[in-house]
């Protein structure tokens, strides 16, 4: 039946919708027509609840948040980058943002159903029981999801950018958004990714206060410098100091550290492992 | 016997001058009105006048009664009918109807694509309907027209980008700043291109506009007449870094902006992008200021570039355009025959559309 499906069921049924919703966006674009935002916003949210139903399910099943893997990170990720695009899309109305998030769900969805290695194993009790740790990871993931969508952002506003400087407005270039509203939801994103981001590593520190032994050296190295990142950037465009192209350049940085930082967390954790399969029985 | 038919009869831009055009025009539709209720056989009558066509979209009895229309109207705008004729568009059936669906989708306006004959086709329709001249055959015929309008223009890049330099330099600003009401907007120079531009600009949304000229006086006129503010000319340099899009338009022989006061300008407002237009022919902004970080410098030969492309593009979507108006206009036209065929003639014996001589407000006549 229907509502018998497994976890990664539901995960490929969701990584099928964002890829539906690129799909349509290519086709428009190839067709040379306008991306039509509205197909594509409401084939994201189909895609995003049926995510939100796979990660209950794997959650539900594991007794956590579903961040107990490479896969689940992934997933998470692109969930929480989608969250964010749910909100903004409504606000900006803009159609290729829908069309590049679409594109950001479907590759790092597939991507994460495709590698079995990445599921095979995953670590159990990473949260030690401690509702605060699972918090931190929740958090840590999320603003890693908002820099995902930043990343979008970025990626638009160095096309609008390279557009109008080269004075190419036509074809698919038209549909982009304007400079100053890519640049206004890039700063907010990096507030809110950065704010997030201070959050999870607050209740992370309050842990690691309690246990330093017990957090690898590399995995707090990694994030603080994500974090640092985050933090220098958002000031420097906050003072004036880091601006239009380097500033989108920095924030593709930033989400390529982040998403680099991932190896060093799922690393650092307790070596206790068992299959997916395992556990879900 | 002859046959119910739909018609179109009526001039446009495509044969006749705008000197003709001048003679065509109506100035009072409600009189017109009046004349035309004495044409035996009609049944509906919907009149477009704009100032690029004057068009009569009717139902008869037969297709004498178009003829009759021509009498009327040449008669009372004392043109003469033979050389009307020579210039007229008629048309009946199946055409007539693909005729409204080409003018109320800007196929057949003088700028092809254009939007204003949209609301000038439903302001015409609106009218006939008013005064009850209107009735089952043009009442659907304008409104599947609407709707086919609506399917080009949304499916097709029919309308899409701006074919007139001042338009394209609007478009460009709201590339980069979006909405444009509250992007500042300075026009140097108080020229036709200056004040045109000016003016696509406030039409567009821009409010905190600003005029400067090197003549104070002439600057203070345009800026008087557009209801915008003044900026001395000579404080240009000083000025810029309070607006986001500066156009110039000046026929000064050399340059009125360097890239120097530019950037000092933009040292104060790192974070906003400027935007400058230089419609100038000698350019009045220094080439090398478009190297400055937030900085868009587009001249005469970029915009009108554009420009050109856009409508190049519009020409090449007509055919795909024309290709979905005429199976809409065939499938609505087999509709009609059915009507025309099988309903009585609600008038019969009348002496045209009794509702055809209420008086009525004048449509408006402006654009194409």
């Amino acid at each position: 039946m229907f509502v018998d499906l497994s976890d990664r069921q539901w995960l490929w049924c969701a990584a099928g919708f964002y890829l539906v919703g690129f799909l349509l966006g290519t086709a428009s674009i190839v067709r040379g027509g306008r991306i039509h935002g509205i197909p594509i916003y409401l084939t994201i949210l189909a895609g995003y609840l049926l995510q939100f139903i796979g990660l209950g399910v794997r959650g539900h099943a594991t007794g956590g948040c579903p961040l107990g893997n490479e896969f689940e990170i992934f997933q998470f990720t692109a969930w929480s980058a989608i969250s964010l695009y749910l909100v903004i899309g409504v606000t900006f109305r803009s159609s290729v943002l829908g069309y590049f998030t679409s594109c950001l769900g479907a590759a790092l969805t597939i991507m994460s159903l495709s590698i079995p290695a990445w599921d095979a194993v995953r670590r159990t009790h990473i949260f030690g029981g401690n509702p605060w740790i699972e918090l931190h990871a929740a958090l840590a993931i999320f603003s890693y999801g908002v820099f995902g969508l930043l990343a979008l952002t970025s990626t638009l506003f160095l096309f609008r950018h390279f557009s109008i400087k080269s004075k190419r407005l036509g074809g698919w270039f038209s549909f982009l958004p304007s400079i100053r509203d890519l640049d206004h939801i890039e700063v907010r994103l990096l507030g809110a990714g950065t704010a997030l981001l201070t959050l999870a590593l607050l209740f992370g520190s309050v842990y690691w206060l309690r246990d330093t032994a017990n957090v690898g050296h590399f995995k707090l190295a990694a994030t603080v410098a994500v974090w640092l990142v985050a933090a220098v950037a958002f000031g420097l465009r906050t003072a004036g100091r880091l601006l239009s192209k380097r500033f989108a350049w920095t924030c593709l940085v930033l989400f390529a550290s982040a998403l680099l930082s991932l190896g060093a967390v799922d690393e650092s954790r307790h070596p206790v492992s068992k299959t997916v399969a395992q556990q879900m029985q | 016997m002859s046959e119910p038919c739909l018609f179109v009869i009526g001039a446009t831009h495509h044969n006749a001058p705008v000197e003709v055009r001048e003679k065509l025009a109506v100035d009072s539709e409600a009189g017109l009105r009046q004349d035309l209720s004495s044409v035996g056989g009609l049944r509906e009558i919907a009149v477009l006048n704009t100032c690029n066509r004057v068009e009569f979209y009717g139902v008869a009895s037969d297709e004498a009664a178009a003829d009759s229309v021509q009498a009327v109207y040449c008669a009372r705008q004392k043109f003469e009918v033979g050389q009307f004729e020579r210039i007229r568009i008629k048309l009946t059936g199946r055409d007539a109807a693909l005729h409204l669906f080409e003018v109320a989708s800007g196929l057949d306006s003088q700028l092809v694509g254009e939007n204003e004959i949209f609301g000038q086709v439903k302001d015409a329709y609106a009218a006939a309907q008013a005064s009850g001249s209107t009735g089952a055959v043009l009442n659907r015929l304008f409104q599947k027209a609407f709707q086919a309008a609506k399917h080009v223009r949304t499916n097709t890049g029919i309308s899409s980008g701006r074919v007139s330099v001042a338009n394209v330099a609007v478009d460009l600003a709201t590339n980069i700043f979006g909405s444009l009401a509250d992007a500042k907007v300075l026009v140097l120079g108080t020229g036709e291109i200056g004040e045109g531009t000016a003016k696509a600009f406030k039409s567009r949304g821009a409010e905190d506009l600003a005029v400067a000229g090197r003549r104070m006086e002439r600057a203070a006129e345009v800026a008087g007449a557009l209801g915008v503010g003044t900026v001395a000319f000579e404080e240009r340099d000083a000025h810029i870094v309070s607006f986001d899009v500066v156009v110039c338009s000046t026929s000064a022989p050399t340059t009125i902006l360097s890239t120097a006061a530019v950037a000092a300008a933009m040292k104060k407002r790192p974070a906003r992008p400027l935007l400058l237009i230089d419609l100038a022919m000698p350019r009045d902004v220094e080439a090398s200021a478009a190297d400055l970080q937030n900085v868009f410098l587009y001249n005469l030969d970029d915009l009108a570039k554009i420009a050109e492309t856009n409508r190049a593009a519009r020409e090449a979507e007509i055919v795909r355009c024309r290709q979905l108006l005429s199976e809409r206009a065939a499938s609505l036209w087999e509709h009609i025959q059915r009507h025309l065929s099988s309903a009585p003639d609600p008038k019969a014996g009348s002496p045209g559309p009794a509702a055809v001589a209420a008086p009525q407000a004048e449509a408006p006549r402006t654009g194409t």
